[in-house]
């Protein structure tokens, strides 16, 4: 008995499945264009409508008493982003890699240990207004009017960073070899020297990089900032001593209640491409970290 | 060539607890040595003394009835199948089941005549006396010097005298010739078996009084073996050495004494290691009193 | 080592003091108190918004769910609230949901191996510009054009039974429902695509090239393969979008418009638990700061359950998945 052998040309059931897979190979295709449009047009955005406002007078002047008018500079609002951001991070980055290491080198599995890591990870998704209220409440209203401070500001903002270090350096930690490990202990290292000298410089390239990107992150918040830092219009270096401005800020203030005036809108743009290039800069150093960390381990 | 073929060069023929020759005589010239060893005249001075050591995981028991003797400046070495413990009963020497979770250490375990698992004892610094060199090369991410100076920095050792001790090491460990000049660069730039002399070096700096070495060549190649062998010899005039091996001629080639375990399945399934007989390792390949013992260096099984 | 017995040294055994134990120990304690400030910061974070808020709890009482909303009558009902959070932040995970997982998908399986990593970097891109960069650019060059496209659409369906409540009267300034749950939409993708794809590059490719052998096209293969094996990771992805989303402040607050009643109308003005905080608290005083406070407590709350429930999601999976390996 001879059967007709399968032709290996389409047929019309065929057809309609391949018909299918074009399409959506198209919609997935068109997903990932339709994700780029928003991400080039606000960039483009920035640049173009930022870089019109940029100059030198624009990053070294003061802010003008209204936001209506014309002129001034931004000078304070980067100045106020660098110390807080820099404050929250010197608060938030050494408790967050303690935390991390406590939770891989010590807790383990231990039911404490598992609750931490839940809490950290609930504590990621609070919303930033809430961290922003709770400072509010804790440190700004029981001092009354002296409570308004970029300090204030750092503290919310570190309150945000503090989980995301907490996890990115646990999951470093994780990384690193039980080899190692065993190695220091068996030359009669103790634990806590064993991670000092062995363990966190082996994972000290990832965990920079993971606490950079959460500079990143924390460098473009606006909502804690809102009820803590005040407002001021010259710069102020001082973290602890009274109001503080902040790159955020700005952009909220002269988009939001003054978003009506051009003068506004173009500080508000100007101001929003000095943040943009702030926090890329931020991250890209981050990446380059992890680029350089992952080419010397895998080059024996 | 067999194993056995092989154990034969060194001590002659190997016969079965009934005494009957079982190994063929290869077809070449007679083997070298003509005679064992020659038993030391003065007394053993003894390191170690097991007493029904058991070692239990979390409550399941990997090991037990080890009870052995090991004697300083000579070479131990615990042979058997995988699975019977030997690595086990190897940690259970200087505590590194401490830092397993769930891993328990019953029985008797001393040192020098002090109980090592007393609580007044510190572990740590029963590991600075008792080194380990382990299966993988494991040297830190640090220079070639930083790795040797590892130990003696921990312990403190003034900086003058942290050099000294480095190239110490690094001669005993017959490494100094092949870094000297790069020592400051990378540990891991170094080839698979310089990485196992490192480790040795490493664990020398620290000036143990024992060396207990988990299956040291398994992960090198025939020759870089041979070079880490030669150094135990060496060693073993200044150190105790505890080796645990799954290559027969390397235990028969290097070792004074021989310990055997072997794996046992228990009537509910679970697999537990024993230690079946430990002897002069001449005793051991030639003329074993457990027919299992002798199953295992006949090839028969394992 | 000499061959006779040597003695051992007084630090062999721990005596008083080996040298080097307190500070192993004090170590160890102080990583303890860093990983335990997460809960002490969560815990004050509860008791003290929650305190400040009483006053708003106690005299709504139950009024708080009620969509009464109007300072200058002291009345505080945040139905309107808490709606308009549901509604912007559904807007965001059903705009977004399909286009994130479009991306993994092209990441995992659709696009050149090569272009892997930097498609996932600019998609990361994505998720490094700030909330209130999105807010300005959704402001002042979204709304706009968005607002004549409402009227369009506004006016089409004006005859439509349903359709011409949910596209009612279009806000001029474009500031709506819709506008900010297409701003968040945009917001939240990198976060579920991140997800998404990492769940995706878990489906072991030998399910995979087992669907191919058999002749199935490459959607085929997703459907039969990617799918089953992702699901529930892709709704924990979706829920933990969906919590960013209801968190989202800034952008909400700039292009929401700020009326905090209950309405259908998806073009109009509305607001959120989180921008009416934005928008509101800088003159609020006694209850109405109460109340806001209150309203950054219940956020609290559901991004708190949200949190939970995606986290039992991921470990009933895990243990099932665990199962079958």
């Amino acid at each position: 008995m001879t059967a007709q052998p399968m032709p290996l040309t389409r047929s019309a059931r065929k057809g309609r499945r391949e018909l299918k897979n074009a399409v959506a190979t198209g919609l997935i295709v068109a997903s990932f264009v339709i994700a780029l449009i928003p991400l080039t047009l606000i960039v483009v955005y920035v640049i173009q409508a930022g870089a019109s406002v940029f100059n030198l007078g624009f990053l070294t002047e003061d802010l003008p008493f209204s936001n209506r008018r014309e002129g001034g500079g931004i000078y304070p609002a980067i100045i106020g982003t660098l110390v807080i951001t820099g404050t929250a991070t010197a608060m938030a980055v050494p408790l967050g890699i303690l935390g991390g290491i406590y939770l891989n080198e010590y807790g383990g599995r231990s039911p404490l240990a598992r609750f931490i890591r839940f809490l950290s990870e609930v504590m990621t998704g609070v919303p930033s207004i809430v961290m922003g209220l709770f400072i509010y409440t804790i440190w700004v209203l029981p001092r009354k009017q002296s409570g308004l401070s970029g300090f204030a500001g750092a503290l919310a903002l570190g309150c945000l960073m503090l989980p995301i270090v907490i996890r990115t350096s646990e999951e470093i930690l994780k990384v690193v070899p039980d080899e190692l490990r065993e190695g220091s202990y068996a030359l009669g290292t103790r634990k806590a020297q064993t991670i000092r000298r062995v363990v966190f410089p082996s994972a000290a390239p990832g965990i920079i990089s993971g606490a950079l990107l959460g500079v990143a992150r924390v460098a473009g918040e606006t909502a804690p900032l809102l009820f803590t830092i005040g407002i001021v219009s010259t710069a102020n270096f001082n973290v602890f001593d009274g109001p503080n401005t902040a790159l955020p800020q700005q952009i909220y203030i002269n988009a939001g209640t003054f978003g009506g005036f051009p003068a506004a809108q173009d500080r508000a743009w100007g101001a929003a491409l000095a943040l943009i290039l702030l926090v890329f800069l931020f991250t890209l150093v981050a990446r380059i970290i992890t680029a350089i960390y992952t080419r010397r381990s895998s080059a024996v | 060539m067999t194993d056995t073929a092989i154990a034969a060069t060194r001590f002659g023929p190997v016969t079965t607890t009934r005494g009957e020759s079982v190994a063929k005589r290869p077809d070449e010239a007679s083997p070298g040595e003509p005679a064992p060893d020659e038993q030391p005249a003065r007394a053993r001075e003894i390191v170690f003394q097991l007493s029904d050591v058991e070692v239990r995981y979390s409550g399941v028991t990997a090991v037990q009835d080890v009870t052995v003797d090991i004697a300083a400046n000579e070479i131990t070495a615990f042979i058997g199948p995988s699975g019977c413990g030997k690595t086990t009963v190897l940690r259970s020497l200087n505590r590194m089941h401490d830092i397993t979770p769930g891993a328990e250490v019953l029985g008797k375990v001393t040192y020098h005549g002090q109980d090592l698992y007393s609580s007044k004892v510190d572990p740590a610094e029963v590991r600075r006396r008792i080194g380990m060199v382990f299966q993988k090369p494991n040297p830190f991410p640090k220079s070639v010097y930083d790795n040797v100076a590892y130990g003696p920095r921990i312990n403190g050792t003034k900086r003058s005298e942290v050099e000294e001790r480095v190239k110490k090491a690094l001669t005993q460990a017959a490494l100094w010739d092949e870094v000297n000049g790069k020592l400051r660069t990378s540990a891991l730039s170094l080839s698979g078996g310089q990485q196992q002399r490192l480790c040795i070096a490493r664990c020398l700096a620290v000036e143990p009084d024992v060396i207990l070495m988990d299956e040291p060549c398994s992960a090198l190649d025939p020759i870089a073996t041979a070079r880490i062998e030669d150094l135990m010899d060496d060693l073993k005039n200044d150190y105790t050495i505890v080796i645990v091996t799954h290559n027969m001629q390397q235990a028969a080639r290097v070792s004074d004494r021989t310990a055997f375990f072997t794996a046992e399945v228990d009537d509910a399934g679970h697999r537990r290691g024993r230690l079946i007989e430990y002897d002069v390792t001449e005793t051991i390949f030639t003329h074993p009193s457990d027919p299992r013992t002798e199953g295992y260096i006949t090839g028969r099984f394992g | 080592m000499a061959t006779d017995a040597p003695a051992l040294p007084k630090s062999f055994t721990k005596g008083s003091r080996p040298p080097g134990i307190i500070a192993d120990r004090a170590f160890r304690i102080i990583a303890l108190l860093a990983a335990l400030m997460v809960l002490v910061i969560l815990g004050l974070i509860a008791v003290s918004t929650t305190r400040e808020a009483l006053p708003w709890f106690r005299e709504e009482g139950l009024g708080i769910f009620t969509d009464t909303w109007d300072p200058s009558k002291n009345s505080f009902g945040a139905l309107g609230l808490i709606y308009g959070t549901l509604l912007v932040s559904g807007i965001a995970v059903v705009l977004s949901l399909p286009i994130s997982i479009g991306i993994a998908l092209f990441v995992t399986d659709v696009a050149p191996r090569r272009l892997r990593r930097p498609i996932v970097y600019t998609v990361d891109l994505l998720a490094a510009i700030p909330s209130v960069v999105y807010g300005l650019w959704a402001l002042l060059v979204l709304a706009p054009p968005l607002a004549n496209l409402f009227e369009t659409v506004s006016d089409a369906t004006a005859g439509i039974p349903v359709l011409k409540t949910v596209f009612g009267n279009p806000s001029a300034s474009g500031k709506s429902f819709m506008t900010a749950g297409i701003i968040v939409a945009i917001m939240i993708t990198p976060i579920i695509t991140s997800i998404t794809r990492e769940v995706f590059a878990t489906v072991p490719s030998s399910q995979k090239e087992a669907a191919l052998a058999l002749g199935a096209t490459r959607w085929e293969m997703i459907r039969g393969a990617v799918f089953p094996h992702s699901r529930s990771g892709m709704v924990a992805g979706t829920m933990i979008g969906l919590g960013r989303a209801m968190g989202e402040t800034i952008a909400v607050a700039l292009v929401i418009g700020s009326s905090q009643r209950v309405t259908a109308n998806i073009l109009g003005p509305g607001d959120t638990l989180a921008s009416v905080i934005a928008n509101q608290f800088g003159e609020a005083s006694g209850t109405h700061r109460a109340a806001l406070i209150g309203c950054g407590v219940v956020l609290f709350v559901i991004t708190i359950l949200i949190s939970m429930a995606a986290r039992t999601v991921v470990t009933r999976t895990d243990r099932r998945s665990a199962g079958t390996a």
